[in-house]
């Protein structure tokens, strides 16, 4: 079963064997507004973890997209591009926006669970 | 003070009322002993009249562009301005106001902003263009800019007919952000080997036409041979009304158009403000520098003007932004604007013919004057003559005499070996007499 | 004979309900169309004579086909532009207090100055020999801004004031890589509260950006940025007074410790208004700093510019100044334009622009120094601050100050945690402004404090003026909080246009007119 792990950065990951799919979380999407457009890795580009992996703008405001484990980018939500109002629609599902082969499992212990990310959001 | 509509009854009240009885308690942030107590050394206040006496003798002892025959070019031009457009221009609400950051109380400048980038990427002949530069050569260097960003690659080629300061400014900026930039050395015959310069290292090739000498340039095979390798033709040009007579970029599959707008609109104003204009692919508009203006609607659902893209732009994305530009050309877009909207493409087109029209004329007639060579196989309204004569001298007796004869090119390019080239560009106001008199003051001193 | 057709003086019972035009316009308030929707290709507002035939010079280089442009007569283009004016607020119209942006009167006299032809119509490239009143005058205002900076030395050329941030940033870069320092000296501090073009200019430039933090008092602090100091360092970014409208009192000191530590000082000059003839940069420690013209010296803003940015420098970086410059030998000016004609002892960087830059722009603002003289641009200063701080005691009871501790200069930083609660946001207060006449603060800058509301009101304000002002910000700051949160959230209602759709301009960039697809005809 999927399980899904967050960063302090409100990125999400949701685990499917070794590939993650990434994207930002629902509070993120609140915070940003309107999403008017995405920028996406390349296909096959290395991704270190805590390095820039997407650009997401709102009218007012760009955020860097960190990668929340290092890996192989394997697959990029191209929908995004013609219709970015999908990450603030559906964030967890149609808004994703991109696939990672996981290069050490080992680096998601430092993530968040579900649970602990509302706390944290709590916080905030 | 004229200017300044607090009296001294009213100063004292606002004190008291903030609670303080001197204003340099409002100061006591500033570090002891670096508060000045008097004025500084300068002269005390003046009357409008005193400041006129004193601006207009300095502005007297410069020679007027329309007081004399007139040739000189070289990247700024000399043009009838319609009177229409000054008037509107000093109209308060565009000379007074601000960058539209409030949309709803600037649809003035919005719109001819839309009107402008529309314009501009007709001339063009491209799909987007921006809501201006400061001007044609901080365009260029922000196009090569733009190049790096679009192709991840850090060289760029110069032309050897791109006008030199140009060349320069893109050198500087390139040596700053530590680029590459490979300079073609001055071509005045359009002769330049430019093609075997591009390979995959390559990010952008910067070609201009017409270029510093006049020559009219065929992009097309260099846009081809530079997509061929991953890198985009950037295409300049100094006189925008070339393009009313002239195959714009866009049509020669030009990537980014960057180019001086002054010759629309704009007064000479020895070198400033002018006007950039730059176009590009509209693929490329995420990586544009500079505001760019975009349609939506209100709650309504009326028609109206935003800026837009602003996530590129320095004020969002701090040191990720695509430039550091903010303020740019408003006044002299709203010239460029206006003056073109007088002219239509009908209007345009025959300017464009006008000029090419007198310079053909004046080529002519200097073809046939003893000393003087023509070099330009093609032009449009500026070309480069050889004189038996160092051509800086000849422009110094001639302007003694009352004739601004062209730029030699030794003033663009010191030490080049080319002293005895000038350029000359001759527009719609030069005259039959104009060219008469610059003919025979040349065969008198040649 | 007496004339009996009298005409009714005084309205009638409706007159107040609003009632929908058939044109859509309202009086005064017209709607325009684009010039591509009422103009046509054949049409033109100028006439020129078609040359006699010639033979033409372009060879195959000649255009096939229209441009497809639009012409209007003039009295269809003088109509036009003149209704586009009136859906714009300028100084003119009324108060402007956009923090940071120093919006005050521009004088006509310096329009007037500026178009004189022995300053509109002369060419940069035309002999010297003919242009010595421009040179003289390029010589002036160089005089009038280091003597009101205490600078020694001044680049005229920058285009506006990020292009002069540009020119300081490379002069710096250029003294560090004379002194063999450009590998190693490549990071930039710059405060959190600094302007977006701050960190821009610096990646420009190839510098990589470290934030200072902002104190809880507004400031920075000497200490905070020792910390950071190390032989990486090249400059530091500071704005003085800064971007909260107050002057950074630690100022001496951190140039002391930039100096010590072998960096510089950059200072970003956009609120210079505050300080002309009351401090000088040059006393301050500062290496260089930009001068916005249409900010602080009344070259008007023009809708978004022609701005100019003039940047002074310290004797340690003036012989790193860009070409072109003006240099005074045996008591003749002479304009530099090449780095080969430098005088020995200067090495300049290279050139920012074509030309010798905003001849124009300096024009005006010569006007303007030499109208106000030094006693005027003192008394201009003192009257900014007064003007902010007479703001700020008239709201502070309302409205919430986020640095209470210092006075302010010439402008006053609120945030919205009064607004806390009332449904209303900043966005929705600078609205309602709107619909009372005014044009809004500046919002949401500087980013350090929240929902940021930044007032400059400048000192071209009269008393009855700044207190009509407090007295409507009040009423609004009052019915804010009292739950009348529709006057807000939908304001403006009495603009030419009502609020408008950010996000899907930005979504479906439409960047130019197109022409409209045929509808399709019946089959």
């Amino acid at each position: 079963m999927a399980e899904t792990r967050y960063t302090k950065d409100h990125e999400y990951i949701r685990i499917e064997g070794d590939t993650g799919t990434v994207g930002i979380s629902d509070y993120a999407q609140g915070q940003l507004g309107d999403v008017v457009f995405v920028e996406l890795p390349e296909i096959g580009k290395a991704l270190s973890k805590g390095g820039e992996a997407a650009v997401v703008e709102s009218v007012k405001a760009a955020s860097e997209v960190y990668a929340p484990v290092s890996g192989e980018v394997t697959a990029v939500n191209a929908e995004l591009e013609s219709a970015p109002g999908t990450v603030n629609e559906d964030p967890a599902g149609k808004g994703w926006f991109l696939k990672i082969k996981i290069a050490d499992a080992a680096e998601l212990d430092g993530l968040m669970n579900e649970a602990e990310y509302q706390n944290y959001v709590k916080t905030l | 003070m004229r200017y300044l509509p607090l009296t001294d009854t009213d100063r004292e009240d606002m004190l008291a009322r903030i609670g303080i009885s001197d204003i340099d308690a409002l100061f006591s942030d500033v570090p002891a002993g670096k508060l000045l107590k008097a004025p500084v050394e300068l002269p005390r206040a003046k009357g409008e009249l005193e400041v006129e006496r004193i601006l207009g003798k300095m502005a007297g002892k410069n020679t007027a562009a329309s007081a004399v025959p007139f040739f000189v070019g070289a990247g700024a031009y000399k043009h009838h301005v319609p009177a229409t457009v000054d008037h509107l221009i000093q109209r308060s609400e565009f000379l007074t106001s601000y960058t539209p950051y409030q949309p709803e109380i600037a649809q003035g400048t919005l719109q001819y902003l839309f009107e402008f980038q529309t314009q501009v990427a007709a001339l063009t002949g491209m799909e987007v263009a921006n809501a201006s530069m400061y001007d044609g050569s901080t365009g260029t260097g922000e196009a090569v800019l733009m190049a790096h960003r679009v192709t991840k690659r850090r060289k760029a080629v110069l032309s050897g007919g791109l006008h030199p300061h140009y060349a320069e400014v893109i050198r500087t900026l390139s040596h700053m952000a530590n680029d590459e930039v490979v300079s073609l050395k001055p071509d005045v015959a359009a002769s330049e080997d430019i093609l075997s310069q591009i390979d995959d290292s390559v990010s952008c090739v910067v070609v201009q036409s017409p270029d510093v000498f006049g020559n009219l340039r065929d992009l097309k095979p260099i846009a081809e041979k530079a997509h061929a390798h991953g890198a985009l033709l950037i295409a300049v040009f100094t006189e925008v009304v070339s393009l009313g007579a002239v195959v714009p970029p866009g049509a020669q599959d030009a990537d980014i158009v960057v180019g001086e707008g002054q010759s629309i609109g704009n007064a000479l104003n020895f070198g400033g403000p002018y006007v950039g204009l730059f176009a590009a692919k509209s693929k490329y508009i995420r990586q544009m520098p500079g505001r760019l203006c975009g349609e939506t609607i209100d709650s309504t659902g009326q028609r109206g003007f935003v800026l837009t893209l602003s996530t590129r732009e320095q004020h969002i994305r701090r040191d990720k932004a695509t430039s550091n530009i903010c303020t740019n050309s408003g006044l002299c877009v709203l010239a460029f604007t206006i003056h073109m909207t007088l002219l239509g493409q009908t209007g345009f087109a025959r300017l464009a013919e006008v000029n090419h029209a007198n310079a053909v004329k004046l080529a002519d007639l200097l073809a046939g004057v003893e000393g003087v060579k023509v070099l330009n196989d093609s032009f449009f309204n500026e070309f480069t003559v050889k004189l038996k004569k160092p051509a800086a001298e000849v422009v110094e007796v001639l302007a003694a005499k009352g004739i601004l004869a062209g730029v030699p090119v030794s003033r663009l390019l010191p030490g080049a070996g080319l002293d005895d080239l000038l350029i000359i560009a001759s527009t719609e106001v030069n005259t039959d007499e104009d060219r008469a008199a610059l003919v025979a003051a040349l065969v008198e001193v040649l | 004979m007496l004339n009996r057709q009298g005409r009714p003086t005084q309205a009638g019972e409706a007159a107040h309900a609003e009632h929908a035009t058939f044109t859509g316009n309202k009086a005064l308030q017209q709607i325009e169309p684009l010039i591509f929707e009422i103009g046509h290709h054949e049409a033109t507002g100028v006439d020129i004579d078609k040359p006699a035939p010639f033979k033409s010079r372009l060879g195959k280089h000649a255009r096939q086909g229209e441009i497809g442009l639009p012409g209007l007569s003039e009295p269809e283009a003088m109509r036009h532009y003149v209704r586009l004016s009136q859906k714009n607020y300028g100084i003119d119209t009324g108060l402007f207090p956009l923090g940071s942006c120093t919006m005050k009167h521009n004088a006509r006299l310096n329009e007037k100055m500026a178009r004189l032809p022995g300053f509109s119509d002369v060419h940069p490239l035309q002999p010297l020999s003919t242009v010595p009143g421009a040179l003289d005058l390029m010589l002036e205002l160089a005089r009038y801004l280091m003597t009101l900076t205490g600078m020694p030395a001044v680049a005229l050329s920058p285009k506006a004031g990020a292009h002069g941030e540009a020119c300081g940033m490379m002069a710096i870069k250029a003294a560090i890589e004379a002194k063999g320092e450009g590998a190693t000296r490549n990071v930039v501090l710059v405060p959190e509260s600094a302007h977006g073009t701050n960190p821009a200019t610096a990646a420009l430039i190839g510098f990589s950006v470290k934030a200072v933090p902002a104190r809880p008092d507004g400031t920075v602090a000497v200490e905070d940025v020792k910390a950071l100091l190390g032989p990486d360092i090249a400059a530091i970014m500071l704005t003085n007074p800064n971007t909260c409208g107050i002057f950074e009192p630690q100022i001496v000191e951190i140039a002391a410790a930039m100096h010590e530590a072998g960096a510089y000082f950059y200072c970003d000059g956009a609120n210079f208004n505050a300080i002309v003839g009351k401090a000088r940069p040059g006393d301050l420690g500062v290496d260089a700093m930009h001068i916005n013209l249409h900010k602080t010296f009344s070259t008007p803003h023009g809708g978004g510019g022609p701005g100019a940015g003039p940047v002074v420098l310290s004797e340690r970086l003036a012989p790193f100044a860009p070409v072109p410059f003006v240099h005074v030998e045996n008591g003749k000016p002479h304009l530099i334009e090449s780095r080969g004609e430098a005088p020995a002892g200067n090495q300049p960087f290279g050139r920012m622009t074509a030309f010798h830059g905003q001849m124009g722009m300096y024009v005006r603002a010569l006007a303007y120094m030499l109208s106000h003289g030094a006693d005027g641009m003192k008394q201009a200063s003192e009257d900014a601050v007064l003007n902010a701080n007479y703001i700020r005691a008239g709201l502070a009871d309302l409205m919430s100050l986020p640095f209470p501790d210092h006075p302010s200069m010439h402008e006053v930083l609120f945030d919205d945690e009064w607004l806390k609660g009332s449904g209303v946001a900043t966005l929705d207060f600078a609205k309602a402004m709107i619909d009372e006449g005014y044009h809004p603060m500046t919002v949401y800058f500087p980013l350090v404090v929240h929902g940021a509301m930044l007032i400059e009101p400048t000192e071209s304000e009269s008393k009855a003026a700044l207190d009509l002002f407090i007295a409507t910000l009040r009423d609004l700051a009052m019915a804010a909080k009292g739950n009348d949160k529709e006057r807000f959230t939908s304001a403006p209602h009495h603009a030419p246009i009502r609020r408008l759709d950010e996000t899907r301009a930005a979504r479906q960039p439409v960047l130019k007119w197109e022409k409209p697809a045929p509808a399709k005809a019946a089959e």
